[in-house]
């Protein structure tokens, strides 16, 4: 029975201790002020659209502060919202956002239910084969998909370019795989038991889908749709290569190539379109912060 | 040395008060367990010990030392967790030399001593493996050798066995016993399990709502419990409490538990209750083994009574036996061949030499 | 029963029972069912993805009319223009940069949200998202105005500090460090709330257990949080370097490419000469360009996953 001599091989002083919970305090002070610096970084820009979205054309070539509002004013507002040309752009967001939306859920649900639940030969080599579509940039495949279009516009006689519902086509290439990814996700983790109760109640395959995977993955769902929504409506290239008529453009291109004339910047109206245009965005995510991240976390993506 | 201290220790959380001011003095390769049910504190002083968490009033000493302010990484204290806590992405080895590596030590010692915790612990074979790889005893063993390569003053253990299922558990609980036999040095425990608490331990501290209900040997809280709570927490099946009252019938003492039945104080008791109120509302504390089939040729202090027996369960060396008494379900023990059945009747006598009394207000034994 | 009224002359009776239910029964079969609904998005994918990235391909090797081949003539037409390799540093560059500064942001930010008590974290947490969460082409014009030659807001701040007007977008070197700035600022949110999300799945006792193993707060991060984090670290950091070296929108606002093609990254590069410039082929080689470096870092995404599928 040998005990163990009690050496410590490292070097023992007198060290003078302050108070833990003191420490601790100051932990957090520090990690206060860093968030608020972080914060303020992550804030500037858009606040920044804000300040000068209320200033008129006159205060800002005057120079004065630009941080300050001097003399508010709601004209850039006013002037974009009653502009026929920006409430368009607005329409053909909001048009081709819903429609791509519902395109990406009709598609990726039926898929992710099938991939998830249903083995059959293949399942796992198309789940990854999805997954890594989505490796496949926009910026690569923007000048083969514009080629295309434009000979199939050739051949049948149906303007393909410069039309808005081209869009619909392209855009669910950018929201399927990932959509159906996060809900192949959520799917998966409903226990298989309840799949068995559903089939010896005597439902369908369909029916088990509608009546019990929808409403039980409903946040992944919302968060699908989400993500779905955000991606459609902050697109910039597909629809800078395809479309260049301002009654055809949506918000994003529309604000940039109109607003832009020649080498005049009217920054007042530019930032409340930008704002106007960051808003739809913003707004749902101040309403459904959660399901907004949670579409995020269920993998890795964008950014 | 390595004596722990502690004075007048209290524990705040907002409102609430975990730990309300509790005094122990732990000497020098001691094995103290703490043991209570949950909410009583006592993990939270374990870990007040540990420097997880800070101490709110009062004093910790680690050595003749205090420690209230010194991080854990300098009290030269080692931890066992619930949950053992290992570093998933480090082999068995690694996880245990872990604290060794940080503080520099030779490569060579380092080797020896995981080699003899390992040796001890019977997890040789075991040193290169990753925990995901092992059981749950397996990785116990390695949480409890990290604990002991470290050779610290103190040893603090947080439930370690809850996790395992119950044979386990019994197995594990001889291995710590043999592993503070070698090692000698002083341990807190703490567990829920007062099971645990009665064999492992050389002194029992036993917690309730944030204070120490009483501290003594096993055997001493066993036989001499200070307070009801005691009474009722140690000892499995638990302690009866059935109501009662002191009466003088013929010049004795008697206590009287129901209508028809009433006992003579044994000599010994009738001196130590002379004083108690002819009035009082008592409780009659009454061990299950106290309580067992009618022996032939009784002595004293040994008294009879018929009961109806409501549920009997048979346990192989002896049967639990349940029957009611003024409403009060009463357990006692009867060898397997006593003729118990459920439903029966039986002649059980009473053992009064091994009584408690306890006041029922206060709670507190007389 | 209607058919049978109709079929003058022949058999009364049911109709030919295996065939129908031959039919049905394929259709209940699980692996038809299956196909069928996954059929949309295959065909999605088949047409719109993998057609146009091959079809690419064979874009490349066509001359500017599109009427004869030309075999590699495109790509040793490009290895001979500087702006070509400008770009392909540019892009390098830019994307390694702007990868590496976000995950290190991301990672501290995510440690002080994570030591901030829970109730208040979510409105931290909310806060530091927005940039991720306002469309990059809105973003990236308040930045451009932010910037602007004349009116910079910055340069009005730093001109107290004595500091001489910066060229943000001007200025070469000024100009790359906008735009991976910008890119710095969209992205690292992301990689915050990522890394926020695998620091809470720590469990806190290996902490404490470190802490008294004598770990000090460096050490508890070397020696507990990254190697637990190792996965999630990999993948996202991959996942941005694709995402970021195939970037369009912040450059094409904030500088179109410029000052004198220095900040060009392989997207805007191809956009200018693709459709702006109308030579398709050319274009196409270009974005091809991309696709080496994007296959590698798949290769290792795809071993990371399949790793974590095994370790967990």
């Amino acid at each position: 029975m040998s005990t163990m001599a009690i050496d410590k091989g490292a070097p023992t002083r007198k060290v003078k201790y302050g108070s833990m919970s003191r420490d601790r305090a100051w932990a957090l002070r520090w990690s206060y002020f860093f968030l608020t610096l972080f914060a303020i970084f992550s804030l500037v820009p858009p606040i920044y659209m804000i300040i000068t979205s209320l200033k008129s054309s006159a205060e800002i070539s005057a120079a004065t502060n630009p941080w300050w509002v001097f003399h508010p004013t709601l004209s850039n507002y006013i002037e974009l919202l009653t502009s026929n040309q920006f409430l368009t752009f607005f329409r053909n967001s909001a048009v081709v956002s819903i429609f791509v939306v519902t395109i990406t859920m009709l598609i990726s649900v039926p898929a992710a239910f099938a991939l998830a639940r249903m083995r059959f030969w293949g399942s796992a080599t198309l789940a990854t084969g999805v997954f890594l579509t989505y490796l496949i940039p926009d910026s690569l495949l923007f000048i083969p998909l514009f080629k295309m279009f434009a000979v199939i516009g050739d051949w049948t006689g149906i303007q393909l370019i410069n039309k808005w519902y081209v869009l619909l086509f392209i855009y669910p290439t950018l929201t399927v795989p990932f959509c159906t990814w996060i809900m192949i996700g959520y799917f998966a983790s409903i226990p298989k038991e309840l799949d068995e109760a559903a089939i010896i109640d005597g439902a369908s395959w369909f029916q088990t889908l509608t009546r019990i995977f929808i409403p039980v993955a409903l946040p992944g769902l919302i968060a699908a749709t989400i993500f779905a929504f955000t991606v459609s409506w902050a697109q910039f290239l597909y629809p800078l290569v395809f479309t260049t008529s301002a009654d055809q453009l949506v918000l994003p291109v529309g604000i940039i190539t109109t607003l832009i004339k020649g080498d005049v910047f009217n920054w007042g109206q530019i930032m409340t379109g930008a704002l106007l245009g960051a808003a739809p965005p913003l707004i749902i995510y101040a309403f459904l912060m959660d399901y907004y991240i949670a579409g995020l976390t269920a993998g890795a993506t964008k950014g | 040395m390595a004596e722990v201290m502690l004075r007048k220790v209290v524990k705040r959380y907002d409102d609430v008060e975990a730990v309300r001011g509790i005094d122990l003095d732990i000497a020098d390769h001691e094995f103290v367990v703490l043991v209570g049910p949950s909410g009583c504190g006592k993990s939270t002083t374990l870990r007040m010990i540990a420097g997880l968490e800070d101490i709110t009033d009062g004093d910790i000493m680690i050595g003749g030392d205090i420690v209230n302010d010194v991080p854990p990484k300098d009290r030269d204290i080692a931890m066992v967790f619930q949950n053992y806590a290992l570093y998933p992405h480090m082999t068995v080895a690694e996880n245990m030399s872990f604290g060794l590596r940080l503080k520099r030590y030779p490569k060579a010692e380092i080797k020896a001593r995981i080699d003899e915790a390992a040796r001890m612990l019977d997890i040789v074979e075991l040193v290169d493996r990753k925990p995901k790889q092992l059981s749950g005893g397996q990785r116990q063993r390695v949480a409890m050798g990290r604990a002991i390569v470290r050779n610290p003053k103190v040893f603090l253990f947080d439930e370690p066995l809850s996790n395992l299922d119950a044979k386990l558990r019994v197995q594990m609980r001889i291995e710590i016993k043999k592993v503070h036999q070698k090692v000698r040095t002083t341990t807190v425990y703490v567990t829920h399990d007062q099971v645990e608490a009665m064999t492992l331990a050389d002194r029992v501290v036993v917690m309730n709502n944030g204070r120490i209900e009483q501290i003594g040997t096993p055997n001493d809280l066993y036989h001499h419990p200070a307070t009801r709570f005691v009474a009722a927490f140690i000892g499995s099946p638990a302690m009866n409490f059935l109501p009662c009252r002191f009466e003088e019938v013929a010049g004795r003492l008697h206590v009287r538990l129901t209508d028809r039945i009433a006992f003579p104080l044994p000599p010994g008791r009738a001196e130590r209750y002379r004083d108690v109120g002819r009035s009082e509302k008592l409780l009659l504390g009454l061990r299950p083994e106290h309580i067992t089939e009618a022996n032939a040729h009784p002595e004293l202090g040994i008294e009879a009574f018929d009961a109806v027996l409501d549920v009997t369960e048979p346990m192989g060396m002896e049967t639990l036996i349940y029957f009611t008494l003024e409403g009060t379900q009463v357990c006692g023990r009867v060898n397997p061949n006593a003729g118990a059945r459920d439903g029966g009747a039986l002649r059980l006598a009473v053992d009064l030499n091994n009584m408690h009394l306890l006041n029922e207000v206060t709670g507190a034994v007389i | 029963m209607v058919d049978v009224a109709f079929r003058q002359g022949s058999v009364a009776g049911v109709r030919s029972p295996r065939k129908r239910s031959g039919l049905r029964l394929a259709l209940k079969r699980r692996s038809t069912v299956a196909f069928l609904m996954t059929l949309p998005l295959i065909l999605l994918i088949s047409i719109l993805v993998l057609y146009p990235a091959l079809y690419s391909l064979h874009l490349a090797t066509l001359n500017k009319a599109m009427s004869r081949f030309v075999g590699l003539g495109n790509f040793e037409f490009l290895f001979k223009r500087e702006t070509f390799w400008l770009v392909v540093e540019q892009s390098c560059i830019f994307a390694i940069s702007a990868v590496i500064f976000k995950a290190l942001i991301g990672f501290i930010v995510a440690h002080f949200v994570h030591n901030v008590p829970t109730k208040g974290q979510r409105k931290w947490r909310g806060m530091l998202l927005v940039p991720w969460v306002i469309p990059p082409a809105m973003s990236t014009l308040a930045w451009l105005w932010l910037f602007d030659p004349s009116y910079s807001a910055f340069n009005y701040t730093l001109s107290f500090f004595g500091i001489g007007p910066i060229a943000w977008t001007g200025d070469a070197y000024w100009a790359r460090f906008s735009v991976i700035l910008v890119n710095v600022w969209y992205g690292a949110p992301f990689f915050m709330i990522m890394y926020l999300a695998a620091l809470k799945s720590v469990p806190e006792q290996l902490y404490e257990a470190a802490a008294i193993d004598g770990a000090n707060w460096w050490q508890r991060i070397w020696y507990v949080t990254l190697p637990m984090m190792r996965n999630i670290i990999a993948i996202t950091t991959l996942f941005s370097l694709i995402v970021t070296f195939a970037n369009f929108d912040i450059v094409r606002i904030l500088t179109s490419g410029g000052p004198l093609d220095h900040t060009h990254i392989f997207a805007t590069w191809a956009f200018r000469v693709g459709i702006e410039g109308n030579d398709i082929p050319l274009g196409a080689s270009v974005s091809l360009f991309m696709v080496p470096i994007l296959a590698i870092a798949a290769i290792f995404i795809l071993r990371d996953i399949s790793k974590r599928g095994n370790e967990a």
